[in-house]
């Protein structure tokens, strides 16, 4: 045989991955192969390949059990990583390695989002000097992402395990999509649990999607199949620049799908609950709404949008869940959401309507004066773009983690029924008055505290706040698509750093 | 049989719907007073309740059980 010849019989035969009845399983799994996932991700005809030889010498090692190469998605480059589950599982071998971290190096060189899509059984312990403890190996590939991570975005998708040091690709990467049913990220398996510290535990309660994604934090987003999955990824990209110096795509405007007003939305009485997705659905574009971390702490909402066709990050507090309350979760999903953000040059939009940050004994032992830190950090240092508005309340450090005035917001706004305090009128009456009220004649008590009550509020009336200064602007609900898209639009040319130093020591 | 739970630690305020009536999920089974808000706690999924567990003005944890839905 020729060497031409030669060419294309191994190309014909790697590209085929490993032998049918791992196909077989992959179809009775609902996983496609992982060349199909690469055709239906990128543009057709886009993707060049790099290592498709490796270790083409043994013919039970096609590509070393991973695609890696260089496509485009809706005409813009991405270099991607793709384990072949046909081929010893997915597993990491020597050159699977060394072609993982060439690839991110391409990546960083070329300035363009790198793409994992992983479906793997981890690091070979057979091959293990060859791939696990060098400079070059497995290591490597967290070092890099850690160095990567800021300058271009990382995407994972987990179609289906990622189990011990193989978890921290997901877990630094920007943001991680899992199937589920499929997808498991795990540091010790469930045999192995077993067997270590006596655990009986099945696969999804120990690192199934659906508990990443609603109780550990380490999944974003869960998909049902594989083509969602891809059309997440897909999707989130749209929203991303290239790189860190970039800024994300405009598309044209469109008018908001919500059907009511925003004036209609929000209830008078500070103590009810309201759906501030029909806010958001009112605020922003028509179908831009894309929710980062939907599942998790949904106290707090995430998720990037277009206003007037420009792409935000908006960061909520949503009233009908736990009252909009900061817990230790949502403080650290805010955070992150923020990090991500500030990062890659996506505007902030706080919709502030929140009663402050937890407390309770339960709270305190997990955390959460370091935790709403951590976030009060992450506001503090975003020099994007950002505008925080008050929609109906900011208590206490809620203020704060909201990006209220003293962290540096381009304008602080609240809608004329806002009010800002360390806390709301009946707290305050109680704790300012206490011994007062306990002295009077029960009969005499109720009038009391309406009377105080009604001066506190008189107190921190929004008009007073604005007289002050504190506020930039108070707003009709109804006008404030347009005072956004016109505030956002005067801060675009923002360029300024936050301060000097070799690192921040944030609580985490 | 489902248990639903408190989803933040605080007060009993109200108990919209009695021992035997029928609820459909995300319909209000108990509703809470915490951090001076009001915060209905849905039901999970639909069905009849068999038993509430709690009364109102009583103090409960997060993931206190409050009713049971059948």
């Amino acid at each position: 045989m020729g060497q031409r010849d030669r060419l294309q019989a191994e190309v014909a035969r790697i590209a085929a991955g490993g032998p049918p009845h791992y196909h077989d399983k992959n179809r009775e799994q609902g996983k496609m192969f992982v060349r199909d996932r690469l055709r239906r991700l990128l543009d057709p005809g886009s993707f060049v390949e790099d290592g498709m030889l490796a270790r083409c010498e043994d013919p039970g090692m096609p590509a070393d059990a991973v695609v890696t190469g260089i496509g485009r998605i809706d005409g813009r480059t991405v270099c991607v990583m793709a384990s072949d589950s046909t081929v010893k599982a997915g597993s990491w071998g020597a050159r699977t390695v060394e072609k993982i971290v060439r690839i991110q190096e391409q990546a960083l060189k070329f300035n363009v989002p790198i793409l994992y899509l992983v479906d793997s059984a981890g690091g070979r312990i057979t091959d293990q000097v060859e791939m696990f403890p060098g400079r070059r190996h497995a290591g490597r590939i967290f070092y890099n992402q850690v160095k990567m991570s800021g300058r271009v975005p990382q995407v994972c998708a987990l179609f289906g395990p990622s189990p011990a040091g193989a978890a921290y690709l997901p877990a630094l990467s920007d943001v991680v999509i899992m199937v589920e049913g499929n997808a498991s990220a795990y540091l010790g398996s469930p045999r192995m649990a077993e067997m270590v510290i006596g655990e009986k535990v099945d696969h999804e309660t120990m690192g199934g999607a659906r508990m990443h994604c609603t109780v550990s934090g380490l999944g974003d987003f869960l998909a049902r199949s594989e083509d969602e999955a891809i059309g997440i990824m897909r999707r989130y990209l749209s929203y991303m620049p290239d790189n860190w110096m970039g800024v994300p795509d405009a598309v044209a405007p469109r008018e908001p799908a919500g059907a009511s007003p925003l004036s209609a939305i929000v209830p008078a009485d500070q103590n009810t609950p309201f759906n501030m997705y029909r806010f958001i659905e009112s605020l922003v574009d028509a179908e831009s709404f894309f929710e980062v971390k939907k599942e998790y702490a949904p106290e707090l909402i995430t998720g990037f949008a277009r206003l007037s066709g420009q792409v935000i990050g908006i960061v909520a507090n949503q009233p009908a869940v736990k009252g909009g309350v900061l817990f230790v979760d949502s403080a650290d999903k805010g955070a992150r959401f923020i990090w991500l953000c500030n990062a890659y040059n996506i505007p902030l939009l706080f919709l502030a309507d929140v009663p402050g940050f937890m407390i309770g004994s339960r709270v305190e032992r997990q955390g959460i004066i370091r935790h709403g830190a951590k976030m009060i950090c992450a506001v503090s240092e975003a020099t994007v773009p950002k505008i925080s508005v008050i929609v109906r309340k900011a208590y206490g450090a809620g203020l704060y983690a909201m990006a209220g005035p003293a962290f540096e917001p381009d304008a602080c706004i609240a809608l004329p029924g806002a009010q800002i305090a360390i806390m709301g009128p009946e707290a305050a009456v109680n704790a300012v008055y206490y011994n007062k009220i306990q002295e009077l004649p029960e009969e005499e008590r109720p009038a009391y505290v309406a009377a105080k009550r009604a001066e506190y509020a008189a107190d921190i009336d929004i008009f007073r706040l604005a007289s002050e200064l504190i506020v930039d602007a108070v707003v009709d609900p109804d006008s404030l698509r347009e005072e956004l898209t016109r505030r956002f639009a005067a801060a675009a040319g923002k360029a300024v750093s936050f301060t000097e130093r070799r690192c921040p020591v944030y609580p985490v | 049989m489902t248990q639903v739970t408190a989803p933040m630690t605080g007060v009993v305020y109200q108990l919209p719907a009695a021992v035997g009536a029928a609820v459909d999920e995300g319909e209000s089974v108990a509703i809470l007073e915490s951090m001076k808000m009001h915060v209905p706690v849905p039901a999970p999924k639909a069905g009849r309740i068999k038993e509430i567990r709690v009364q109102e003005g009583e103090f409960v944890e997060e993931g206190a059980v409050l009713a049971v839905i059948e």
